[in-house]
């Protein structure tokens, strides 16, 4: 059920500006791909290009393919909703809907796209709050506020959110760069477990984080405050970290840069 | 540990270096003991010169008690927290200023308008009643004001509500500047000019006859800018980051402003929506021109005269005799209830609905 994307050209604008240029990518099913790159290099941009979560934004829109098996997401006729739907998004900030209960907000994904059993929703809040490795801590307390927990908590409980709709792809815009190290560990390893069902994208500052859990890294540059981002390479994440074909990567990963 | 010991006497032994931090302070009764002196100050100053008017008095001894704070504190703490101390008493004056107003009306309402305030005022209307003579009361303009201001909030809280939403999510271009541009003309309407708009559209024009109904429309035109106004920055407050969330879980733009954004605002958009009401529950002019007023009770809002609280007042007062004074100050002590009553739900609906934690 995990499906792979397979983008070709795609450039994203903020009104008249450029924020990243021509990139071509491939994402493997059941795979963990990182993005890693210095601050507003695009990683982001281009992540969100990848659910049409970009043209949320003011002024924003896309030119080039999103393949998503052999569906364009940007093909004429394709609703943002159902593409959202199919992919999956987890943000830098812990954003749990503030007037809801935990209970709530694991099913807020199903219950605000239609009617479902009270049993049926009973049993996939708790698929995916085990999923979110998050079932033991909140067990009791269902029925409190998602606003109560802690960050790291919170954080764990948008993604049991994320995954409850069953999604093929999970983006993730920086999940643990709000959380203390024992929080990041935790999403970690849930990450490495929800590769088997998941095709999961990740963008990190966190170059050890890249290092970890994702099999294949794509390194962003820009040649200069106010260019445009673009990809300067994807490869085995293994290789990216011992020995990148491009000099800009292994002097950015080496803290070489700028 | 050396240093934790050291730390531990520092506080003992007052000629230790730390010693150099300390300043010399007012007691902590000081502003409350000059505040006094001031007041005392004030009314022999005023006694002594003989002059009449207790509000000259008060100025007086306002000035003496910002006079005497920033010398006092400029003789014992330094320049510094004599500033402070200029600046505090300053603001406590100002705020004294800006209360005794109210605080005198509400005393003045209370003491002259629970006369004849009770029971049988509440539930008897002014039918057949002799203006010179006591007895009759308010039921009717309850029944007018209630009628008129609820049928105002249904057609301005939904129009408002649906527009700020436009002007917060969808808006974007010259539709939505427009819109902005003409409900803030709409926002300095006068009472009277939206009284005569209807006057003019509704019954002159259309030939219908006086009702409650056409006081509620010229009440929603002036109940509309502010509904959509408080809605828009309450909307405004809902972060961004959650509507985003909404839209990446594959929700409708439209559920996602119904179930996650309106739900999110809805403290404030109801206390936004409460005080409105209470604005326009005291408008009278609108009511004098399209309602007509009356003293009997007419519980049909679509037909014939009524009447409402501020015109009761308005009317009785015009009457120009004491027991119709008295009525005027118990309609007003009402109507003030009223509206303090309806801030007091909006508060509690707010604190209700306020996203807990």
């Amino acid at each position: 059920m995990a499906k792979r994307i397979d983008v070709s050209g795609l450039s994203a604008y903020y009104g008249s500006f450029r924020a990243i240029d021509d990139i071509s990518m491939t994402v493997e099913p059941r795979s963990v791909t990182a993005f890693i790159g210095p601050s507003g290099c695009g990683k982001s941009t281009f992540l969100r290009t990848l659910n049409r979560m970009h043209e949320v934004t003011p002024g924003g829109r896309v030119e080039g393919k999103v393949m998503l098996d052999d569906e364009d997401l940007y093909g004429t006729g394709v609703d943002p909703v159902s593409v959202r739907r199919t992919i999956g998004m987890v943000f830098q900030r812990p954003n749990p809907f503030p007037t809801m209960s935990i209970y709530d907000n694991v099913a807020a994904g199903l219950r605000l796209n239609g009617d479902h059993k009270k049993s049926e929703l009973d049993g996939i809040v708790e698929k995916s709050l085990r999923g979110a490795n998050l079932w033991n801590e909140v067990k009791d307390r269902l029925n409190r506020p998602g606003s109560g927990l802690s960050g790291g908590q919170q954080q764990r409980l948008c993604i049991a959110r994320a995954i409850a709709v069953e999604p093929q792809v999970l983006l993730m815009d920086e999940p643990c760069s709000a959380l203390d190290p024992i929080s990041t560990l935790a999403i970690e390893d849930l990450i490495g477990e929800l590769t088997s069902r998941f095709t999961i994208v990740i963008v990190t500052h966190n170059m050890q984080q890249a290092a970890r859990v994702s099999d294949r890294t794509a390194f962003f540059n820009l040649a200069e405050v106010g260019a445009p981002g673009k990809l300067v390479e994807i490869d085995d994440t293994e290789r990216i970290f011992s020995n990148p074909s491009v000099q800009a990567t292994e002097d950015y990963i080496s803290g070489r840069f700028g | 540990m050396s240093q934790t010991v050291m730390a531990d006497a520092a506080p003992v032994d007052a000629s230790a270096p730390t010693a150099s931090l300390h300043r010399p302070r007012l007691p902590r009764w000081a502003p409350l003991g000059l505040a006094a002196v001031a007041a005392a100050l004030g009314t022999g100053i005023g006694l002594v010169a003989g002059l009449d008017s207790r509000i000259q008095w008060g100025l007086i001894a306002a000035l003496l008690y910002v006079g005497l704070t920033a010398v006092l504190a400029g003789a014992v703490e330094g320049t510094r927290q004599a500033k402070d101390r200029l600046a505090t008493s300053f603001i406590w004056v100002c705020f004294l200023l800006a209360v005794l107003p109210l605080a005198s009306l509400i005393w003045e309402t209370v003491a002259r308008g629970v006369k004849v305030l009770d029971g049988y005022f509440l539930t008897h209307s002014m039918n057949g009643v002799i203006t010179m003579e006591a007895g009759g009361g308010i039921y009717h303009a309850l029944i007018g004001t209630l009628q008129q201001v609820g049928l105002a909030t249904l057609i301005a809280a939904p129009v408002g509500l649906l527009t700020a939403i436009y002007l917060v999510e969808y808006g974007t271009g010259r539709l939505a500047k427009a819109v902005t541009f003409f409900v803030d003309v709409m926002t300095g309407i006068p009472s009277i000019v939206a009284g005569l708009f209807i006057l003019s559209f509704w019954i002159i024009i259309l030939d219908f006859g006086y009702s409650g109904f056409a006081g509620a429309m010229s009440l929603a035109i002036l109940m509309m800018p502010i509904v959509v106004r408080s809605t828009e920055e309450m909307l405004k407050l809902v972060p961004n980051e959650l509507r985003e969330a909404s839209l990446a879980l594959g929700v409708p733009k439209w559920r996602t402003i119904l179930k996650v954004v309106l739900p999110t605002a809805i403290g404030g958009i109801t206390t936004g929506i409460m005080l409105a009401v209470a604005r326009i529950a005291g408008e009278s002019a609108p009511i004098l021109l399209l309602v007509f007023g009356s003293a009997s009770i007419n519980g049909n809002p679509f037909e014939g005269a009524q009447s409402s609280l501020p015109y009761y007042v308005y009317e009785q007062w015009a009457n120009g005799n004491e027991p119709s004074y008295d009525r005027a100050w118990a309609a007003a002590l009402v109507l003030i209830a009223f509206v303090m009553i309806l801030n007091l739900v909006a508060r509690g609906i707010a604190r209700w609905k306020a996203p807990k934690h």
